[in-house]
C-alpha cells in the first residue's frame, strides 16, 4: 500500500471526527506548548541574569555582613554590623588581586524635594563604587575621596528617584534633597540601569559618601557590605578564599566561631538568582512531561476505541487481502499524524502564549529551536509509543470475527 | 477435470463453545474451473463455514483444501492475505462497503493491498476500477457513498470491488438475501455474465430460485454434502426478468 494513500486514511480519518481528534489531542497540545513556555521563560530568566552579571561590573566580588540569606541579600537591617572601614582597609592592603575596593552601608529612606517624597535604597560608598558596578553618569558625576573624608552632604541619584522627585530627571542636579531631615545637594544623575536579576529596580536608588551613610541617614559606625573587584585575569576562587582568609584572622574566627561574614563572587551570585528559575523550569517540566504522558494515554485510549468501532472496517480490509502489517500501519500512521498534529498545534499554541507572557506579564521570554524541536519529538514519539499497542491490537484481529462484529 | 478447488475430508471444528462443534465433517468434493456452484441447506448447517474456508479467511481443523493446485492450509497468515488479494473474490450478503468512501475508493481498494511486484500506476488503478464499475452497470454512481445507494447498487459495487484484482474464483454468501426480486435477478445475471467469461463462481443461497441459476447445486446438513446435482433447467437472467415485466404489466392491467 502506497504511503501517500496511508497517510491520506489517516487524515482523512482523523478529521471524520474533528472534536474527538481535538480533546484527544489537548493532552498533548498543552503538554507541548507548556514545555514551550517553560523553556522560553527560563531561558528567558537566565538571559536576563546573564545580562544584569555583566552590567553588575567585571570580577565583582560581595562581602556582605553577616549570614546571608538566599537571594545574596545580608540578614536585618545593615546585616550584624561585623564589617568595617578598617578591614575594607585590610583588604586593599593585603589582598593584591583587588583591584578597587568600595566600603559600603545600606539602607532604605525616605527623601523629600521640595513637596514631593519617596522612600528609596539609600547607598553609602566609596567613588571606586561606581567603576566596580559600572555606572555611568548621565549628568554630573561621582564624589570624591575628599567628600567620604569629610561626610560631605552630597549625592547622586538613580534616574527613578529623579523622576519622582523632579519629574524630570534632567532637573534634578544641583537640587536639594533632604533625608531624614539633612539636606544633600545632588551632584550626579545616574545612567538608566533597569532592573536587576531579582526584578528590582536598580535606578531606584540614593547613592552617597559611605561616611555621610553611616553617620547621618543611618547612625551606625559598621559597613553592611564591601564590594571589590580582582584585577582582570585573576583566579575568582583564590581571590574569594584569600578575602576569607584575611577577614577570618581579622575577626578571629576558627575553632567553634562561626564566621561573621559572608564574600560572595559574581559567579555565586548568579547561581542563586538563577536557582529560583531553575527550581521553576524544573516544576515546569515535570507538569508538560504529565501532560505529554497524559495526552499519550489520552491518544492511545482514543486509538483502542477507533480499533473497536472500527473492527467491521478491519474485517473487510482484511477479507480483500488486507495483510496484518497492512492494517497495523494504517492505525500506527494515525496515530502518529494525530500527536505530530496535536504537537504542531501545541507548537501554534506555545509561541502564542510565550507571546503574551512576554508582551502582557513582562516576563522574559527567550524562545530558541532547540525546545520547539524536543517539544515535536517528543509528541511523535507519544504517537509512536502510544499508538503502537492498539495498532497490534487491530492487526492482529481475525478476519471472520472482525467481519461479524457489529 | 481441471479441478479449481479440490477438497479431501474437510474438518472444521469449533471449540469456542462448551461442546465443540463440528461445523464441517469430512467433506470431500471437487469444483471444476469456470463451474457456477450454488450451496444450499437449511441455517447451521455449515455452508458459511465451508464458505470461509474456501475463500482462505478461516483454516480447517482437518482434511486438505487445494485451491488452484496449492495446499493452502500450509500457507502463512500473510500468503493467506494475498490468496484472498489475488485469486478470490468476495460478495456478501450485507455487501460489507467501507461507509463514507466513495464507490472508487471502495473498488480501488484492493488494488491498495495488492503486495504482488505488478502494481499498476495510480492512474491505471483510476481507469480500471471506472472500468469494472461501468460492466457491473453504476459507472456513473462512482463518487456515491454506500449510503447514497440503494441495497442493489450496494452489491453492484461490493461485486465491482471483489472482481478488481482479477480474481479466479468468486465466492458470494447469500449475495441476494438482502434484495428484491428484481434486484437479485440483475445480480444473478451479472454472476451468471461473469461465468460465462469464466470465473468460478460459488453461492450460498437458501432460496430454489436463486440456485437455480447456478449449474450446480450442493445441498448441505448438518456439515455434510446430503446432494450434488447439475441444474436441469438453469434459470437465466434475462429471460427471468422479461418474465418479471410481463408479470408487472399483467398486474398493471
Ligand atoms: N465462530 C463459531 N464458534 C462456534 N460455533 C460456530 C461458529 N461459527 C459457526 N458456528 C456453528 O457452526 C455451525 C455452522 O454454522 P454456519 O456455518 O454459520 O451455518 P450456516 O451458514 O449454514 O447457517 C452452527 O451450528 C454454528 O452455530
Ligand atoms: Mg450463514
Amino acid at each position: 500500500m502506497k504511503f501517500r494513500v496511508i497517510i491520506f486514511t489517516a487524515i482523512s480519518a482523523l478529521f471524520r471526527n474533528k472534536m474527538r481528534t481535538l480533546l484527544t489531542a489537548l493532552g498533548l497540545i498543552i503538554g507541548v506548548a507548556a514545555v514551550i513556555v517553560s523553556v522560553g521563560m527560563g531561558n528567558g530568566a537566565k538571559a536576563q541574569v546573564m545580562a544584569q552579571i555583566a552590567s553588575m561590573g567585571d570580577n565583582v566580588i560581595l562581602i556582605f555582613a553577616g549570614s546571608v540569606n538566599r537571594g545574596g541579600m545580608t540578614s536585618g537591617a545593615g546585616g550584624a554590623g561585623t564589617l568595617t572601614a578598617d578591614d575594607a582597609m585590610a583588604l586593599e592592603r593585603d589582598v593584591p588581586a583587588l583591584e578597587l575596593v568600595s566600603p559600603g552601608a545600606t539602607g532604605g529612606s525616605r527623601v523629600a524635594a521640595g513637596n514631593q517624597n519617596w522612600s528609596t535604597k539609600i547607598y553609602g560608598a566609596s567613588p571606586e563604587y561606581f567603576d566596580i558596578r559600572r555606572w555611568t553618569f548621565t549628568q554630573g558625576g561621582p564624589f570624591t575621596d575628599r567628600d567620604v573624608k569629610t561626610s560631605a552632604k552630597v549625592c547622586v541619584i538613580g534616574n527613578t528617584v529623579a523622576t519622582q522627585l523632579f519629574g524630570e530627571p534632567e532637573l534634578s542636579l544641583g537640587q536639594t534633597i533632604r533625608i531624614k531631615k539633612v539636606p544633600f545637594t545632588v551632584i550626579g544623575l545616574l545612567g538608566v540601569k533597569g532592573a536587576d536579576a531579582r526584578g528590582q529596580d536598580q535606578d531606584d536608588t540614593v547613592v552617597m559618601p559611605y561616611t555621610s551613610a553611616m553617620k547621618r541617614v543611618m547612625g551606625t559606625k559598621t559597613l553592611s557590605i564591601i564590594n571589590v573587584s580582582a584585577v582582570h585575569g585573576a583566579n575568582i576562587p583564590v581571590v574569594v578564599q584569600q578575602i576569607t582568609d584575611v577577614l577570618n584572622q581579622r575577626h578571629h574566627i576558627g575553632g567553634d566561631r562561626d564566621a561573621d561574614f559572608k564574600v560572595l563572587s559574581q559567579e555565586e551570585i548568579a547561581q542563586m538568582a538563577t536557582a529560583t528559575s531553575k527550581i521553576m523550569g524544573l516544576l515546569l517540566t515535570i507538569v508538560a512531561s504529565v501532560s505529554l504522558v497524559i495526552g499519550g494515554i489520552g491518544i492511545m485510549n482514543i486509538m483502542l476505541v477507533s480499533v473497536t468501532e472500527r473492527t467491521r472496517e478491519i474485517g473487510i480490509r482484511m477479507a480483500i487481502g488486507a495483510r496484518g502489517s497492512d492494517i497495523l500501519l494504517q492505525f500506527f500512521i494515525e496515530a502518529i499524524t494525530l500527536s505530530c498534529l496535536g504537537g504542531l498545534t501545541g507548537i501554534a499554541v506555545g509561541l502564542g502564549s510565550a507571546n503574551l507572557v512576554s508582551n502582557f506579564a513582562g516576563m522574559p521570554v527567550l524562545i530558541t529551536s532547540g525546545p520547539i524541536l524536543l517539544a515535536f519529538g517528543v509528541s511523535a514519539l507519544v504517537g509512536v509509543t502510544f499508538g503502537f499497542y492498539p495498532a497490534i491490537k487491530a492487526s492482529s484481529l481475525d478476519p471472520i470475527e472482525a467481519l461479524r462484529y457489529e | 477435470m481441471d479441478a479449481i478447488i479440490k477438497l479431501d475430508h474437510l474438518e472444521k471444528t469449533y471449540h469456542s463453545a462448551e461442546t465443540p462443534v463440528r461445523a464441517v465433517r469430512a467433506v470431500s468434493l471437487e469444483i471444476a474451473r469456470g463451474d457456477f456452484v450454488a450451496i444450499m441447506g437449511t441455517s447451521g448447517s455449515g455452508k458459511s463455514t465451508m464458505m470461509n474456508i474456501l475463500g482462505c479467511l478461516d483454516r480447517p481443523t482437518g482434511g486438505t483444501y487445494l485451491l488452484d493446485g496449492v495446499d493452502v492450509s500450509g500457507l502463512s497468515r500473510n500468503e493467506f492475505a494475498d490468496v484472498r488479494n489475488r485469486k478470490i473474490g468476495f460478495v456478501f450478503q450485507n455487501f460489507n462497503l467501507l461507509a463514507r468512501t466513495s464507490a472508487l475508493d471502495n473498488v480501488k481498494l484492493p488494488m491498495l493491498y495488492n503486495h504482488s511486484g505488478s502494481k499498476l500506476s495510480g492512474k491505471a488503478q483510476q481507469d480500471k476500477a471506472m472500468k469494472t464499475l461501468e460492466m457491473v452497470g453504476i459507472g456513473k454512481r462512482w463518487d456515491h457513498t454506500p449510503s447514497q445507494l440503494s441495497g442493489g447498487q450496494q452489491q453492484r459495487v461490493a461485486i465491482a470491488r471483489s472482481l478488481i484484482n482479477d480474481p479466479v474464483l468468486l465466492l458470494a454468501d447469500e449475495p441476494t438475501g438482502n434484495l428484491d426480486t428484481r434486484t437479485s435477478f440483475d445480480i444473478l445475471g451479472i454472476f451468471q455474465r461473469l461465468n460465462d467469461q469464466g470465473i468460478t463462481v460459488i453461492m450460498v443461497t437458501h432460496e430454489n430460485d436463486v440456485a437455480n441459476f447456478a449449474k450446480r447445486i450442493i445441498i448441505m446438513r448438518d456439515g455434510k454434502v446430503r446432494s450434488d446435482v447439475q441444474v436441469q433447467q438453469r434459470s437465466i437472467a434475462e429471460v427471468e426478468l422479461k418474465k418479471l415485466e410481463a408479470e408487472k404489466d399483467d398486474d398493471d392491467s
